[in-house]
């Protein structure tokens, strides 16, 4: 009896709490993301759903998570966040937790558990890089190639980029060092688990940029996703550096003759962050949403619409395919394990400490 | 006296006639002096809106900017214990136990406040692996105290209790008021006050418990009564009962205390140095440079960025140059300043027959070729940046146009894109409008007559031009040029996409510092010192050309 009555109030206490807590949510939501076929992507398979649950709701996105870092530090400073969710790379992710933009979850708390009953810190696994980031995609860098100007025997491995002899001709790289200085190295000789500490050193950093000098005046730089699709659509380079997603879209949605290699594919993550310092009822919304767009289905969702891996482990054989083209997304995705057989992690870590350093010596090269 | 008569014969006729008065009987000249006051106040009530707009969204933005790339509160706000600690030390070696003692404190505060990975961040611009070290010893200093926290709480578990500490350490009346509040917790809290004596008795512990009672109350609200305090505070009371003498003590928790104090002067008692303790941490605190740059940039204000920009850096040895693989900025000043030149001159090189023939055509025609000057101006930034990509990439329309026609071979086709002629292409078509239209204002104004007479005095074509016709249109060169010099000398994103790695500005440096790198104070004094420049020549301008002889129109 006194169990049962113990049951009662507590369903009723919870009840009441939910009730309380649909009051206190907010009716407008802004959520910053990349913009394009990625963003895109966000909205069909997280926020065209909770919508549906919840009428009331305003959400607008904003296109600025490539300057979102810079903006959350000039909100924060003003004292006014207009942002209620963010969409980074797990690089910026750490640097806005470093610098107290962005709130520290506890992420078995706000998460669903995964769809096989693991813990969500269980089911993100590595990816958790931070304790603000909430972890959505895992995405890799990686090369692709003009079937058509390489000859006769396509490049297979990651070395390519640095052979002249067998593959002559332009390439893309990216304008910043991460990425390029460990495939340097790889190039170079250096064992894969020994690249971060030869790199932490004066020595390794010159010798990545020596194997870099060997094919600098055949390289053209890009700093944007989107360059190295376009250049290697164009001719301008036979083989480049860019996103999987991007190789993907080029290859099999626009038929481009565009090859792409997995071999040394730099994976990365991208999630969610929350900025510090949201008032109560948009901070309620704002987990409410979360708890509900990164669960296990919704993750999965996602793959439909764009070729990168679902962060949660739970979540990947529910991928499906390809929401207009029909055809199957499990093998394009970076974590497939055909695809995953040499997969290096960056080391955001290392990053955080050394990247001023580099990135004042990797700019010095460049314009030598 | 010769002088002193007409003097005073003047002021005895102002006396016998009074001041001249207005109409209404107040002095003429009060009454005129209100008048023009009246207008001036309304004048500048007028302009007031405006002024006060450009000096809110303008000018103190910029000067908040500015202010950015000397400002360095960061270390001493921070770690104020570690920086005062640091003031007497030479420099030479490791800094004593005091200094190993004040930056446990500090940065266990700090790591409580998650400001310790700030200042980590900070400090990682001027030594790489700051970054690191901080966040992983925000994560390790809490090992030290629990060694003590342990031992505390075997004794008697009372330690870790909130009641205990407030008894110990709070001031009676604030206790009962602290209570008070307790019971309904509405209004404020009332702000935690030592008790009387204690700051002598246990001196650390009384700071570090009033910076736990600070933080609590102010920054999270909570009720002192309830929050046991952090392992610091325990740290410092093992300290003190180290250092002190407890036997003459009879307040509230007496014997706590003497009993705690016979454990510490016990054999058996657990202690862990300050020193051993960051080392077990990280071995690199037991390496001077981290202590070097924090000593170095604890003064509140640093030249160091302004140094980092020019290719210095500040070391304990004093100013020094960067090793040679990480000098960028000088190089690219030059280059910044050397390229908007070129663009300048290229502009006036095509912009002046431009707007000579503009100014000389009727000016239905005029207005035709008007509009084709401007139609470029009008479409987006972007697109005409990417349609010069499209132009002139290697496999781009004048290669393809240039291999067609067979001068030069497939093999071998020119690189026009991604380098410094690329750049200046694109910007010189660009910022050709801004050329042209402050060039043709002024030549329209010139009277055709002029020519005429110059020509009819028998002056050749080119005598007419360049003595008569040229002097008068010189004011709009100089306004043309200006503009197009100050506009390209900050331009950002053209360079960004054609100028590939030898064609980017100082500019995109400063892009990357505020929205990638967030080094705010580097990209704060780069854009300081290009403001001074564009400054600097603009003087120079002023001395040689003269600022008078500039005419927008």
């Amino acid at each position: 009896m006194k169990f049962s009555k113990t049951l009662l109030a507590t369903t009723a206490l919870t009840v009441a709490a939910g009730a309380v807590a649909a009051q206190e949510m907010s009716d407008s939501m802004t959520i910053v993301s990349w913009g394009g076929a990625y963003q895109n992507s966000q909205i069909k398979a997280y926020s065209e759903p909770y919508l549906e649950m919840h009428p009331e709701l305003q959400i607008s996105w904003d296109e600025s998570s490539n300057e979102a870092v810079a903006k959350l530090r000039a909100m924060n400073e003003a004292g006014n966040i207009t942002w209620d969710l963010v969409d980074v790379e797990a690089a910026d992710a750490i640097r806005l937790c470093d610098e107290g933009l962005a709130m520290e979850v506890d992420h078995d708390e706000i998460l669903a558990a995964g769809e096989d009953g693991s813990s969500a810190t269980d089911d993100f696994g590595d990816s958790i890089v931070s304790d603000c980031f909430i972890p959505q995609i895992v995405f890799s860098t990686t090369v692709g190639y003009r079937t058509d100007l390489v000859g006769d025997t396509p490049p297979s491995d990651i070395c390519a980029i640095f052979d002249l002899e067998t593959y002559p001709g332009k390439r893309s790289l990216n304008k910043r060092p991460i990425g390029n200085v460990e495939w340097a190295l790889l190039c170079d000789g250096v064992p894969k688990d020994e690249i971060y500490d030869v790199l932490a050193t004066p020595e390794g950093q010159d010798q990545a940029l020596a194997k870099l000098d060997s094919i600098k005046d055949q390289v053209v730089w890009w700093s944007a996703g989107a360059d190295t699709p376009q250049l290697l659509a164009d001719g301008e380079v036979i083989m480049g550096s860019t996103y999987n997603g991007r190789l993907f879209s080029a290859i099999a949605e626009q038929d481009q003759p565009i090859g792409m290699l997995w071999d040394a594919q730099m994976l990365d993550f991208d999630g969610w962050i929350i900025p510090e310092g949201l008032p109560e009822d948009r901070l309620a919304r704002v987990k409410d949403f979360l708890l509900f767009a990164t669960d296990t289905q919704r993750l999965a969702d996602q793959a439909a619409y764009i070729s990168y891996g679902p962060a949660r482990a739970s979540s990947a054989p529910l991928v499906g395919k390809h929401a207009e083209l029909g055809i199957e997304m499990a093998p394009h995705m970076p974590t497939d394990p055909a695809n995953a057989t040499n997969v290096f992690v960056t080391q955001y870590e290392f990053w955080a400490d050394y990247r001023d350093d580099i990135d004042a010596k990797f700019q010095a090269w460049l314009a030598k | 006296m010769t002088t002193g008569t007409p003097m005073t014969d003047a002021s005895a006729e102002d006396k016998a006639s009074g001041p001249m008065l207005a109409a209404d009987g107040t002095p003429l000249k009060k009454s005129l002096a209100r008048a023009l006051r009246m207008e001036k106040i309304r004048a500048s009530m007028l302009i007031a809106p405006l002024l006060l707009f450009v000096l809110v969204t303008f000018i103190a933005p910029i000067a908040d900017m500015l202010f950015r790339s000397v400002e360095n509160e960061i270390v001493s706000d921070t770690m104020p214990l570690t920086t005062e600690a640091l003031e007497d030390w030479d420099g030479e070696g490791l800094p004593g136990d005091a200094a190993f003692e004040a930056a446990y404190y500090d940065i266990f505060l700090a790591a409580e406040q998650k400001n310790h990975t700030r200042l980590g961040t900070r400090l990682n611009y001027e030594m790489t692996g700051a970054s690191s070290l901080f966040r992983k010893s925000g994560r390790g200093l809490d090992d030290i105290g629990e060694v003590y926290q342990d031992q505390f709480e075997d004794l008697n578990k009372d330690w870790d209790e909130a009641a205990t500490w407030v008894e110990l350490l709070g001031d009676p009346d604030w206790l009962a008021e602290q209570k008070e509040w307790a019971a309904s917790e509405e209004g404020r809290q009332p702000r935690f006050k030592l008790r009387e004596g204690m700051d002598e008795l246990l001196p650390v512990t009384s700071r570090e418990y009033a910076t736990f009672a600070r933080y609590q109350q102010r920054e999270e609200r909570k009720n002192l009564l309830e929050e046991e305090p952090w392992s610091a505070v325990h740290t410092a009371l093992y300290e003190d009962l180290a250092a002190g003498d407890m036997s003459s003590y009879n307040g509230p928790r007496a014997d706590m205390l003497k009993a705690a104090d016979e454990l510490v002067a016990g054999a058996d008692f657990e202690t862990v140095t300050f020193r051993d303790g960051f080392e077990e941490i990280d071995r690199d605190w037991v390496k001077p440079e981290i202590w070097r740059t924090i000593k170095l940039y604890s003064p509140n204000y640093t030249s160091g960025y302004f140094l980092n920009s020019v290719d210095m850096q500040l070391t304990p040895d004093g100013v020094e140059a960067r090793p040679e693989n990480q000098r960028i900025y000088i190089m690219l000043f030059q280059r910044t300043l050397f390229m908007s030149m070129v663009i300048t001159f290229s502009c006036i090189l095509l912009g002046y027959p431009v707007a000579y023939i503009l100014s000389n055509l009727p000016s239905r025609t005029a207005n035709l070729l008007m509009i084709l000057v401007l139609l470029p101006f009008w479409t987006s930034l972007l697109v005409r940046t990417s349609a010069w990509k499209v132009m002139l990439q290697q496999q781009g329309v004048i290669n393809d146009v240039l291999v067609w026609i067979g001068l030069v071979s497939d093999g071998d086709r020119l690189v026009m894109i991604n380098n410094q002629f690329g750049t200046i292409v694109a910007m010189t078509h660009i910022l050709l409008p801004f050329m042209i239209l402050p060039m043709y204002s002024v030549m329209s104004t010139i009277p055709p007559s002029y020519v005429r007479a110059a020509k009819s005095l028998g002056a050749t074509n080119w005598t007419t031009f360049w003595r008569v016709y040229f002097p008068q249109s010189v004011p709009g060169i100089g306004a043309g040029s200006i503009l197009v010099f100050i506009l390209s000398i900050g331009y950002y994103i053209t360079p960004e996409i054609v100028g590939g790695t030898t064609g980017t500005f100082i500019s995109n440096r400063i892009a990357y510092h505020i929205s990638s790198s967030l080094n705010w104070g580097l990209a704060a004094a780069l854009g300081t010192i290009l403001l001074a420049v564009v400054l600097l020549l603009y003087w120079a301008y002023d001395r040689i050309v003269g600022i008078d002889n500039v005419k927008l129109g």
